[in-house]
């Protein structure tokens, strides 16, 4: 399931809500991205903005749940992906996976998570003392979404 | 055909959204890149290097040989920065 929304989220209640009652779930692993003040280079950031392409978030979104869940054979998967206005100590994005054993759903929390990074159309836009900046693109995180590329 | 732009792309060329018809001989990403640069002002800074320009042909992610055509969506942005901090 995938959600993108501007209002924050209640990990627990979300955990509970995906895999609570489902006696097949095993496991479940789940990552929670957190605005930090000192996100970029140069000066601390204050707040940041997150700007998104709606059709394409959800249209990507959907792709990558649907290639994790039959890649790991989860047993259900939630991506849920904040936009507009934040401020350090915000919670950003939260992703679960629940699935039969551990090392699948912690295998295709932590493939959801790269390959949101680097396919996931957000913008994020830092604002700071010495005034605004957009984020530029990391080459690191492209290398952590390639190395799932040839794993198994 | 519906051009939509992002981030500091939109900035730069100063609107998120529009309309355009499309010259015959522009066929591909590439040409359309070229000719959109070609209009001049926001649109020639914001493009002037395409190694931090990114485009989706109705939402997917385009090479620059990619066909374009009247009725497609079409959406240019910077390298995508979502997801958590590193």
């Amino acid at each position: 399931m995938i959600r993108v929304q501007r209002e924050d989220f209640d990990i627990g209640a979300e955990i509970e809500a995906l895999s609570g009652g489902n006696n097949e779930v095993g496991a479940v692993a789940s990552f929670v991205g957190i605005t930090r003040a000192d996100a970029g280079e140069g000066a601390p950031i204050t707040a940041m903005t997150l700007e998104h392409y709606p059709a394409m978030t959800e249209k990507q979104l959907a792709a990558i749940e649907a290639e994790a869940c039959e890649r790991w054979n989860l047993t259900a998967s939630l991506i849920v992906h904040r936009h507009g206005r934040l401020e350090p100590g915000d919670r950003i994005v939260l992703v679960v996976t629940a699935a039969s054993h551990r090392r699948a759903a912690l295998d295709a929390c932590a493939f959801l998570i790269d390959w949101l990074k680097t396919k996931a159309p957000f913008w994020k836009r830092e604002e700071t003392a010495e005034g605004p900046r957009w984020v530029a693109a990391r080459a690191a995180d492209d290398q952590a979404a390639e190395r799932w590329r040839d794993a198994s | 055909m519906t051009l939509l732009y992002f981030a500091w792309v939109r900035e730069q060329i100063g609107c998120d959204a529009e309309e355009i018809a499309l010259p015959s001989d522009v066929r591909t990403v590439a040409a359309l890149l070229d000719w959109l640069r070609s209009r001049g002002g926001g649109y020639a800074s914001a493009l002037k290097d395409l190694s931090v320009i990114r485009v989706a042909v109705n939402q997917e992610f385009a090479a620059p040989d990619h066909a374009v055509g009247d009725g497609d969506e079409i959406a240019l942005f910077p390298p995508v920065t979502g997801g958590a901090p590193s």
